[in-house]
């Protein structure tokens, strides 16, 4: 099968799911089925092909590793948001802010895409840019614990790359 | 039951959103405010949908919210990236406490 | 020591608003914890008005459309209509466009580069 054919099958599947979640739960009706279906098409002839762009095969070990990174990454947001009431609520707002680079190996969009994500949502850290060539995020740390390279990238970093490099690549 | 736990999720997002907006009007500069509103009130609305969630079951009214809280989860660090990135280049300057800043010195690099 | 002054008085405008909000009146749960996430738009608003830098209007804008995706769901289970959800999704999906529109506004390009 084709590249092209697979994505927008997926993408005809994502969209009738998300118009059937909003609009049939509770009362079934076949008229607003058959409008789903249309609509999803149009979708699809439209914008189906830009979802999946390159081909991998399934792996049973990729589902595990994703619901691992799930509860891994709701695990460090109740971290991050209570370290930023801490940091709130204290009357003399023990900050020490700056702009680190950190190193990564990862490749793709989409695990980049992924990778600042995390980043932004963890404690302390939001990722202000990325240089794809090199391979570097630019971070700004809200309370930064070293300004070495290496030691960064082990800090802020390290807790996600693996994951989503099992996932991803 | 569920009610009793739905009201105290709802309680723990109220509480997450208003440390938030706190954070956006106690801290010092564009990129602090942004990192706390970000965090905190991201995580206290999708409190606040879960605990809908949790109070009406599966039903029309409590499988929207799972929706909502996914789309909210995946735009909220795109657009703060957005932000930090345009205020950076429009040269709005950093607060007087900070330390280093690594991505003024590879400016030309962009 | 200007700004354990300032504290203090921050902390007793929320405590005396908590205190007002719970324990004075008497009418449905539901709304008071509305007026707490009203209490929170407030703030935003400040941020909104005094902000020094546009970036800081902005990053206000943008909060506030995901708090009122919050308000909104407190608005569904209290009338017990499930289409303000719908309404707080369309808000939370044109919030995000605008944002990113005014960030690539503030960047100096044009919208239609």
């Amino acid at each position: 099968m084709k590249l092209e054919t697979k994505s927008r099958i997926a993408v005809f599947i994502i969209s009738f799911i998300a118009y059937f979640v909003i609009t049939q739960i509770g009362k079934f009706d076949w008229q607003e089925l058959i409008v789903g279906i249309i609509i999803s098409l149009i979708t699809t002839i439209v914008t189906g092909d830009i979802l999946i762009k390159t081909e991998r095969k399934f792996k049973f070990s990729r589902i595990l590793y994703t619901i691992l990174y799930i509860f891994q990454l709701l695990w460090e947001i109740i971290k991050a948001n209570i370290h930023v009431a801490y940091l709130v609520l204290h009357p003399k707002l023990p900050i020490k802010p700056g702009i680190v680079k950190i190193r990564t190996d990862l490749k793709k969009d989409s695990s980049l895409t992924m990778l600042a994500n995390s980043i932004t949502l963890t404690p302390g850290t939001l990722t202000i840019d990325v240089n794809k060539e090199e391979g570097v995020l630019y971070v700004h740390w809200i309370d930064i614990k070293s300004i070495d390279i290496d030691k960064a990238t082990d800090i802020i970093g390290g807790r996600f790359e693996k994951t989503i490099k099992e996932i991803f690549e | 039951m569920s009610e009793i736990i739905g009201y105290i999720l709802i309680c723990i997002g109220l509480a997450f959103d208003f440390f938030g907006v706190l954070g956006l009007v106690r801290l010092p500069d564009v990129y602090n405010r942004l990192q706390a509103a970000t965090k905190c009130v991201t995580f206290g609305t999708a409190g606040i949908l879960a605990g809908v969630f949790v109070m009406e079951g599966y039903s029309s009214m409590g499988l929207k919210p799972i929706i909502c809280i996914i789309f909210i989860l995946l735009t909220a660090p795109v657009s703060a990236h957005a932000i930090a990135r345009a205020a950076h280049r429009a040269k709005i300057k950093l607060t007087d406490k900070t330390i280093v800043d690594k991505y003024e010195e590879d400016k030309e690099l962009y | 020591m200007k700004s354990t002054i300032k504290w203090r008085i921050g902390f007793l405008v929320v405590i005396a608003f908590l205190v007002i909000n719970f324990f004075v009146f008497s009418y449905d749960l539901k709304f008071k914890l509305m007026n707490v996430a009203l209490f929170s738009a407030l703030f935003v608003l400040i941020r909104t008005v005094l902000g020094p830098s546009p970036a800081d209007r902005i990053i206000a804008i943008d909060i506030l459309g995901v708090l009122v995706v919050g308000i909104c769901a407190l608005i569904a289970i209290t009338f017990d209509q499930s289409f303000f959800i719908d309404i707080g999704m369309a808000w939370a999906l044109q919030s995000f466009i605008a944002t990113l529109a005014l960030a690539k506004f503030l960047e100096g390009r044009h919208l239609d580069e």
